[in-house]
């Protein structure tokens, strides 16, 4: 029998997450632009609305109402297949974190997450994989040779950061021991945050995310400079807008990611949330969403200042600095927790 | 052979580079082989903005062509501009002020640091740095007020006339340019702080695209291109022309020839145009800008052709269809150095009011005939750094 109060809650959640998101990544694209503009001494769009709040809204309808060009030689169920094979991923992703406090209402504890389950690392880094399996079909299915390459390029790139990722990861889930986000955020809410106990291992995560979300310095499978856009160069209209979204709705879900793992999740250091009733799981979403906003500022610095990596460069980064130093970190974590017992 | 390497048999992509694309800043054509990523063969087509620039010299008399050579390196005009009244000057044997010759200098210097500016911040965005490429842009922006201060045109500027320039800078030129000139180091310290040891940037840039003193000499390769592999040559130092001698600096000269060494003597090079443009501003001297008008070879004063008779022949004697004046039959070339290196006009005269024969010895050209021997083994990535860092300029490669 399904309790109505939970599907109701459910219901809600998904839709409060999955809206969240896409106004999250409208922000975003607005962001983007006007910190670029802050960087680089001009303004950035600020005409459109209420000094350029309504930006994304007039990007979003020029996408709608571009043409849709489907080269003649492309493999077109691919081709078709490929920007949702990256955006459904993309937006399924955010799912299992946690974005605040577990919520009392009438009697019942809400946990502010849309699904609680025991492997949500696990998921995510799935997800994520998956959306490269987009980029590939992209850059392939297009029959064209500058997206080919593009292409060949995220394979290339999955391979050399994912290995360190996962291996940064492990890190935290031997000391925390659970593969749940809920448990590894209740662990830091009782013995402070990972960034202090996992420091090499959140450095690696922090330059990881931003290969896994194709962002520079590590934008190489788009490249605009050398690959004209690679992956995406071919599509156009709305198919294009897919990936431009799923790229922002990525960046937001590995800040998030980020948070969980080292910051505390939605944690205030020094105040018991459940302590404070209702204020305390405001107080909590507040947190969670002003350290995942400053991780997406940092994507946004980091892109205005840094120049491309080359791909083998990326790759020698991966497998001789990050890897070595994921493999030690795990060491050294497992010799420092055999040492306590 | 493997079995594994019997079957997985590869082949060599063909892939056009150009003659749109988001790295060439113009349009050039590229062909290109690529074994994976690797490039194995690189071979440019040129023409694709041919404008029959040295065509139209044979039709446009010697002032009128001043015009056309704005548009040849649009990134300095007025180094083209001054190479070709050089040119012309020489071919007519006349020698214009002193004044002229500072002021000819202090607008090449500034075209100089435009040019650098623009080459730099392109082959950043190439490497993936946009910000550089902004802060670079908001300096030529100043650079460029100063232009249209002077000649009233921020591009196709046509400042300079054989025989002196359009017209004398106007006075707060000095003050104004002071201003300038404090405002750019600011910019080229951004661009040390962004980049000078940013780890990502050395390895994009070090080794790459090298160019042997050998291969610069053999290729006839001038300017920073040259400079930046270790060869002291700067046409500034080496054949003075407009006065450049009365300046002290210096010739800043690379070691290695690659990407990164071009793009720090261009960085460098800003510093010294900066001290040549203050020696120039502080001992500017004083008097005309043109040559004496009785030569006939310069337009009388505006006021004069309005209230006399005779300035009123002369000017119609020198700018009316069929008239104007004839240099004696001859031939002249004065190199001179410009951003991207050796411009010269080699200019043949068969005594008419147009030149028989106007030919450019562009820079960019020639720096990139070497561009096919320097790719091979290169990647995708560093064909834009290398593009970039040759500063190839698409008016100038198709005249």
């Amino acid at each position: 029998m399904i309790d109505m109060f939970e599907l109701l809650a459910i219901i809600i959640k998904v839709l409060v997450v999955f809206a969240g998101t896409l106004v999250g990544i409208m922000i975003m694209t607005l962001a983007e632009r006007r910190v670029a503009g802050f960087i680089q001494y001009r303004l950035g769009p600020n005409r459109v609305g209420f000094g350029g709040m309504l930006q994304p809204i007039a990007d979003g309808l020029k996408f709608f109402s571009k043409e849709d060009v489907i080269p003649g030689q492309a493999n077109r169920p691919l081709f078709l297949l490929a920007p949702l094979a990256v955006m459904i991923p993309a937006l399924m992703t955010f799912a299992v974190i946690p974005f605040g406090a577990p919520m009392e209402i009438a009697g019942r504890v809400v946990k502010l997450q849309v699904a609680d389950i025991n492997i949500g690392l696990l998921y995510i880094l799935a997800l994520t994989s998956i959306g490269v399996y987009g980029l590939v079909l992209a850059g392939w299915s297009a029959g064209s040779k500058y997206p080919q390459l593009g292409g060949l390029r995220s394979s290339a790139q999955l391979i050399s950061y994912e290995l360190a990722m996962g291996l940064a990861i492990i890190g935290v889930i031997m000391i925390s021991g659970g593969l749940t986000l809920n448990q590894i955020i209740a662990y830091q809410q009782e013995t402070g945050w990972n960034i202090w106990k996992q420091p090499i291992a959140a450095f690696i995560f922090l330059i990881t995310i931003y290969a896994e979300t194709n962002r520079l310095p590590f934008d190489l499978t788009e490249a605009e400079q050398e690959l004209v856009g690679g992956y995406h160069t071919e599509y156009s209209a709305f198919k294009f807008a897919m990936f431009f979204l799923s790229e922002y709705a990525n960046m937001i879900t590995a800040a998030a990611f980020m948070v969980c793992l080292f910051f505390g999740g939605w944690d205030v250091p020094f105040i018991d949330e459940a302590a404070l009733g209702g204020w305390g799981v405001l107080l909590s979403v507040a947190s969670f969403l002003g350290k995942t906003a400053f991780f997406l500022f940092l994507y946004i610095l980091v892109r205005w200042t840094l120049p491309r990596f080359r791909y083998d460069q990326l790759m020698r980064l991966g497998w001789k600095f990050l890897l070595p130093l994921a493999l030690l970190n795990v060491f050294l974590t497992g010799l420092v927790l055999a040492v306590k017992g | 052979m493997s079995l594994v390497a019997k079957q997985l048999s590869t082949e060599n992509v063909a892939i056009n580079f150009g003659p749109s694309h988001p790295a060439t800043h113009g349009t050039l054509h590229i062909h290109m082989e690529l074994d994976g990523e690797i490039v194995t063969k690189a071979s440019p087509e040129i023409g694709y903005l041919h404008s029959g620039f040295e065509k139209l010299g044979e039709h446009l008399d010697y002032n009128q062509y001043i015009t056309i050579t704005d548009r040849m390196n649009y990134l300095s005009p007025m180094c083209n501009n001054v190479a070709y009244a050089l040119a012309a000057e020489k071919l007519l044997d006349i020698e214009v002020p002193k004044r002229a010759q500072y002021i000819r200098v202090i607008m090449c210097e500034l075209s100089r640091i435009a040019d650098h500016m623009c080459s730099m911040g392109m082959q950043a965005v190439d490497i993936g740095a946009f910000t550089v490429f902004l802060y670079n842009w908001r300096m030529r922006e100043k650079i460029y007020d100063l232009f249209e201060m002077v000649c009233g045109s921020r591009l196709t500027t046509s400042y300079t006339r054989v025989g002196g320039l359009m017209r004398d800078v106007p006075e707060d030129f000095v003050a104004a340019t002071r201003r300038v000139l404090d405002d750019i180091p600011t910019a080229l310290e951004q661009i040390d702080g962004l980049l000078s040891h940013n780890r990502i940037w050395l390895d994009r840039t070090r080794h790459i695209g090298v160019i042997s003193q050998d291969q610069a000499i053999s290729y006839g390769l001038t300017g920073p291109i040259a400079r930046a592999t270790g060869i002291s040559y700067d046409l500034r130092v080496k054949e003075p022309y407009s006065s450049y001698e009365d300046f002290d600096f210096d010739v800043i000269v690379g070691a290695n020839g690659d990407v990164y060494d071009r793009f720090n003597v261009r960085l460098y090079e800003m510093w010294e145009s900066l001290k040549i443009v203050r020696q120039a501003l502080d001992k500017l001297p004083d008097g005309p800008i043109n040559i004496d008008a009785d030569s006939k070879y310069i337009l009388p004063p505006r006021d004069e052709i309005f209230n006399s008779i005779e300035a009123l022949i002369h000017h119609f004697e020198i700018t009316m269809e069929n008239r104007g004046f004839t240099p004696v039959v001859g031939e002249a070339y004065v190199p001179t150095e410009s951003p991207n290196g050796e411009l010269g006009y080699y200019i043949v005269s068969d005594g008419n009011r147009t030149p028989y024969r106007v030919r450019t010895r562009t820079p960019s050209l020639i720096n990139f005939s070497v561009f096919h021997e320097i790719m091979p083994g290169q990647s995708v990535s560093d064909t834009v750094a290398v593009l970039g860092s040759l500063n190839i300029i698409a008016g100038e490669l198709d005249r």
